[in-house]
């Protein structure tokens, strides 16, 4: 059986700098593409897509997005609730609005609904924010980019 | 100035990598697990008429609005178009009809600019055939470029659920 001898293990150096190199710039990469607005975007939710829908130039002002899934339950950021407890919901919502100094009229209401759901039922969601005590006005209709030739008229 | 004497030893500073390889694999694998691909997303602006009626003469130089009404079959499935009384045979018809009317001019003061479409939808239509016919009336694409076309959209009052 062979001993080494003391003090006469050798280190093996390996080049550190190409792979310090590599790892920061894939750290770069995932910073600049990481995407952490998760509340306004439910996996739940499949988008209808859209040739014309393109991203807007500059972000909306005030924007507040409600979510509609296929079995007609609205998201708004964390809470869940069905159609008919959006009300108090919204109504929480333009206080805090009014709270911070902002109108509720020219808040645009952002709703990702699921291509599947009902449109009477994204309609009805239209009508709840509409009433006279909530009072939004501006509605946006959210679908996700589709390349041109990718659906059939 | 210092000079270096012949012979001496330079005194070599090691450097611990272990501690920063460390945090660095951490956030690279943060970041790996918190990434999403998001598909880009677009929003079509719609004006809904109010619950409460507004007060006033209505205004005769505004254009009636262009009635389109979307049928659901079975399975909430498009079943028919119309724009007003006329049966189209789908969106590709709705475009091309809405082309005709509005024509190539757009901008300010144009027929485009001016003219409004109401979407009559029964309930149970799924939501992504009215993206399909909103998309018919707002607009075109003609190579990379974007022609806009009837960007005033809005419903009508929504029916009762069958």
């Amino acid at each position: 059986m062979r001993y080494g001898k003391r003090g006469g293990l050798g280190l093996a150096k390996g080049e550190m700098t190409p792979m310090i190199d590599m790892t920061f710039q894939l750290i770069a990469f995932f910073m600049v593409l990481v995407n952490f607005s998760e509340a306004d975007q439910n996996e739940r939710i499949k988008l209808p897509a859209s040739e014309l829908a393109k991203p807007p130039d500059k972000p909306l002002e005030e924007p507040l997005t409600l979510q509609l899934t296929e079995d007609a339950t609205v998201l708004l950021g964390p809470q869940e609730v069905p159609i008919e407890g959006l009300a108090g919901l919204l109504l929480r919502e333009k206080q805090m609005l009014e709270a911070m100094g902002r109108n509720p009229s020219q808040t645009t209401v952002i709703i990702r609904a699921d291509r599947n759901a009902k449109t009477g039922v994204v309609q009805r969601v239209i009508d709840v924010c509409q009433r006279p005590e909530i009072g939004f006005e501006k509605f946006a209709l959210r679908a996700k980019q589709q390349a041109p030739q990718a659906k059939g008229a | 100035m210092k000079v270096r004497r012949a012979g001496q030893r330079e005194e070599e500073t090691e450097l611990q990598m272990t501690p920063m390889i460390d945090i660095v694999f951490q956030l690279l694998v943060f970041f790996i697990m918190t990434f999403k691909i998001v598909s880009p997303e677009g929003d079509f602006n719609i004006k809904m008429p109010l619950a409460a009626p507004s007060e006033g003469l209505p205004d005769d130089t505004q254009l009636p609005p262009i009635k389109v009404t979307l049928k659901a079959g079975a399975g909430g499935r498009l079943s028919s178009i119309r724009m007003g009384t006329k049966a189209l045979g789908g969106v590709g018809d709705l475009r091309r009809e809405i082309r005709e009317i509005v024509g190539d001019d757009h901008g300010p003061g144009s027929i485009a600019a001016e003219t409004e479409v109401e979407f009559d939808c029964d309930y149970d239509l799924k939501f992504e055939y009215v993206i399909d016919a909103i998309t018919a009336v707002s607009g075109r694409i003609e190579g990379q470029k974007v022609i806009k076309m009837i960007e005033k959209i809005k419903f009508s009052p929504p029916k009762k659920p069958t």
